[in-house]
């Protein structure tokens, strides 16, 4: 459990126990070892949803459309269709127009594609598994997600093109207008967790399905006007105004082509993926897998290995979790007719807006209720706070225990198993 | 700081003067914006590179995500032409360059009269307070100064319970409080340290009460300006 491989804890690992050849690295060695390897691991996850999901989109669709989709490329299932997309992209030219503010025109993808990427930094594949285990993560990752705007705002301005312009403004407006409602129902989970930290918000939710954030009443709402949001944040269908073909041609993407333009599809799918991440991380358990498996593998092998292989099957999880997600923003593009600009932005001022303000009021009321009426604050099992595995603050845990155990010495195996049993 | 994090700060630090040098120089109102992105987008890095994790979130989500997107959104309106340039007459510039030194001297006299060693020492007690997950790097090399992780400082600060005021550092959990006899583990010791109220019985201001208050004054000029825009075009149709 100690050796949790995190941004810090794999720097401070490398820092005092050193390399097998090399032996203890100096300070900054450390933090540049660290910091390569969390951006190849998340590099390497960053580019790999957007292959595997575009794929999945063409099969997906072509099923739901009475088609085969992709048959042959690359064997049977045209497993290599992304990858032969991929290599026609690169390949085209890379146009600018005549009219287009060359420089900003260039630089728009690279500010999309940074966007997304830095919003995996402080998601939590695992239990301790993120670039960096941040006090401050969904904050973190809720404003890089708020920058995305700027790049598809210049894309469109930059281009030179009414078309462009007119999707990007749309696009702008669209996605403004949808952080709102977003942030106020992540912000319920994080309510009923009473942290900011993702890894802690996964943590108390695991040990079994009843623990998860969902089936809170409140939170059980919240993540469906959250998962609309974050739909139309990624600008998927019902929601993808941009790119309205028959009103706009393709939005703000009406003048790019090949690499740039692959570039922002790169960072769609990608953000697809983060936010459903970001879902399943405060609603959906995080890596937990429903029946207490992980944690009871945890207690029964509290020794590195033990925590290496529960962490591993931790991620698993996760990432069908996550994929499943995916899969259903792909089943709702295909299914369901696209809005009108009107009613996207009611749908959002008008019901999502008052609604999610709701739900966190409701939320926050819920345990003082519960505890005024039943005199505590949660219907089943322990209070939240005490299902975390570590003592999440020294503060509270001397308060909570004056008997005088120190906080330290409790158990990581029995604090976890509290969780599991209702 | 190690030579890693010196080298990213002046990195960050050269981006940010950059870009408000180009804000300047540019005639183009959007290059201006995308300018200002880099400024300020490196002013949040410089925030957490310092250790302010919270700052720095909340710089890129006010200015860069929201300030900014709602400036490029105004150059976009009112634009007359497809790339709007803006040129300033020799007069404006002087002007201009010379509030520009008066603030550059203001600053630079405030930032000079603060005595940092003083401060320096009251913010090495208040990182020492982990109330993280990963505490343990509080015994270890890296401490949570460089780790971040002000949140629960922040949210404690605003209901009076500040870390570098109102809580006891360095004193030995036996004598306060109860028996806490159980062995005290080295990575936890600070933290376990940290927990006895100070002695003194009056604590600092709490900050909950100003930022109701500036949140809801907020709140209030929001739907007033909302209120206006919707009455003019009223009595317009």
């Amino acid at each position: 459990m100690d050796t949790l491989l995190a941004a810090n804890s794999l720097a401070e690992y490398l820092h005092t126990n050193g390399v097998p050849v090399v032996g203890p690295l100096d300070d900054s060695t450390a933090m540049i070892v660290a910091a390569v390897v969390h951006v190849a691991l998340v590099g390497a996850w960053f580019g790999l949803p957007a292959g595997l999901f575009i794929w999945a989109e063409r099969k997906i669709s072509g099923r739901i459309q009475d088609r085969l989709g992709p048959t042959r490329t690359g064997g049977k299932f045209g497993w290599l269709q992304s990858l032969a997309d991929g290599i026609k992209l690169i390949q085209k030219e890379d146009l600018v127009p005549k009219d287009a503010d060359g420089l900003m025109f260039r630089l728009a993808p690279y500010i999309v594609v940074v966007a997304s990427f830095v919003g995996y930094i402080a998601l939590p594949f695992s239990d301790g598994w993120a670039a960096m285990v941040l006090d401050v993560g969904l904050f973190l990752t809720l404003a890089v997600l708020s920058l995305e705007v700027l790049g598809v705002i210049l894309a469109g301005y930059s281009s030179g093109s009414k078309w462009a312009l007119f999707g990007a403004m749309r696009e702008g407006a669209q996605m403004v207008s949808y952080e709102i409602p977003m942030a106020i129902c992540a912000l319920c989970p994080i309510v009923t967790a009473g942290t900011l930290n993702l890894n802690e918000v996964a943590l108390l939710q695991s040990g079994g399905a009843w623990n998860w954030n969902v089936l809170h009443p409140f939170n059980f709402f919240a993540f469906f006007v959250y998962f609309t949001c974050a739909t139309a944040s990624c600008k998927r269908a019902p929601f993808d105004l941009a790119e309205a073909e028959s009103e706009l041609v393709a939005g703000f993407l009406t003048e790019y082509s090949g690499f740039r333009w692959s570039l922002f599809f790169l960072a769609e799918y990608a953000s697809m993926f983060l936010v459903s991440g970001l879902a399943v991380v405060l609603f959906l358990g995080g890596w937990d897998d429903g029946f207490g498996i992980i944690v009871a593998i945890k207690k029964a092998f509290p020794d590195f290995l033990g925590t290496f292989i529960a962490n591993v099957i931790g991620l698993k999880v996760f990432l069908i979790k996550s994929s499943i997600l995916v899969c259903v923003q792909i089943w709702v593009r295909w299914t369901l007719p696209r809005l009108r600009i009107d009613q996207v932005m009611t749908t959002c001022l008008k019901y999502l807006i008052p609604i999610s303000c709701f739900l966190f009021a409701g939320t926050v009321a819920y345990p003082l209720v519960l505890a005024k009426m039943s005199g505590q604050t949660s219907i089943i099992g322990p209070p939240a706070g005490e299902r975390l595995v570590q003592p999440r603050s020294a503060f509270a845990t001397s308060r909570l225990e004056p008997n005088g155990t120190n906080p330290a010495s409790v158990q990581v195996s029995a604090a976890s198993s509290e969780g599991s049993q209702p | 700081m190690n030579t890693t994090q010196l080298t990213l700060f002046w990195l960050f630090a050269a981006l940010t003067c950059g870009g408000a040098i180009a804000v300047c120089v540019s005639q183009n109102v959007v290059r201006m914006a995308f300018s200002l992105v880099l400024t300020l987008g490196s002013t949040a890095v410089l925030f957490l590179l310092l250790g302010a994790d919270f700052v720095g979130a909340t710089q890129l989500l006010v200015y860069v995500g929201g300030t900014l997107v709602l400036i490029v959104f105004g150059v976009m309106l009112t634009a007359t032409g497809p790339f709007t340039r803006i040129k300033s007459s020799a007069a404006g510039g002087i002007l201009s360059g010379l509030i520009g030194i008066a603030f550059l001297f203001i600053v630079a006299s405030t930032v000079t009269s603060v005595r940092w060693v003083d401060s320096d020492k009251g913010q090495g007690v208040a990182s020492k307070i982990e109330f993280g997950t990963h505490s343990k790097a509080v015994a270890s090399h890296f401490n949570p100064e460089q780790q971040g992780n002000t949140t629960r400082q922040l949210g404690l600060s605003f209901l009076s319970l500040r870390a570098d005021r109102d809580l006891k550092f360095g004193i030995p959990p036996a004598p306060v409080e109860e028996s806490n006899t159980a062995p005290v583990i080295p990575g936890e010791s600070v933290a376990a340290a940290a927990l006895p109220l100070n002695s003194n019985p009056k604590l600092s201001v709490g900050y909950l009460l100003p930022f109701e208050i500036v949140s809801v004054h907020l709140l209030v000029v929001l739907v007033g300006a909302a209120y206006l825009a919707r009455t003019k075009r009223r009595t317009k149709s």
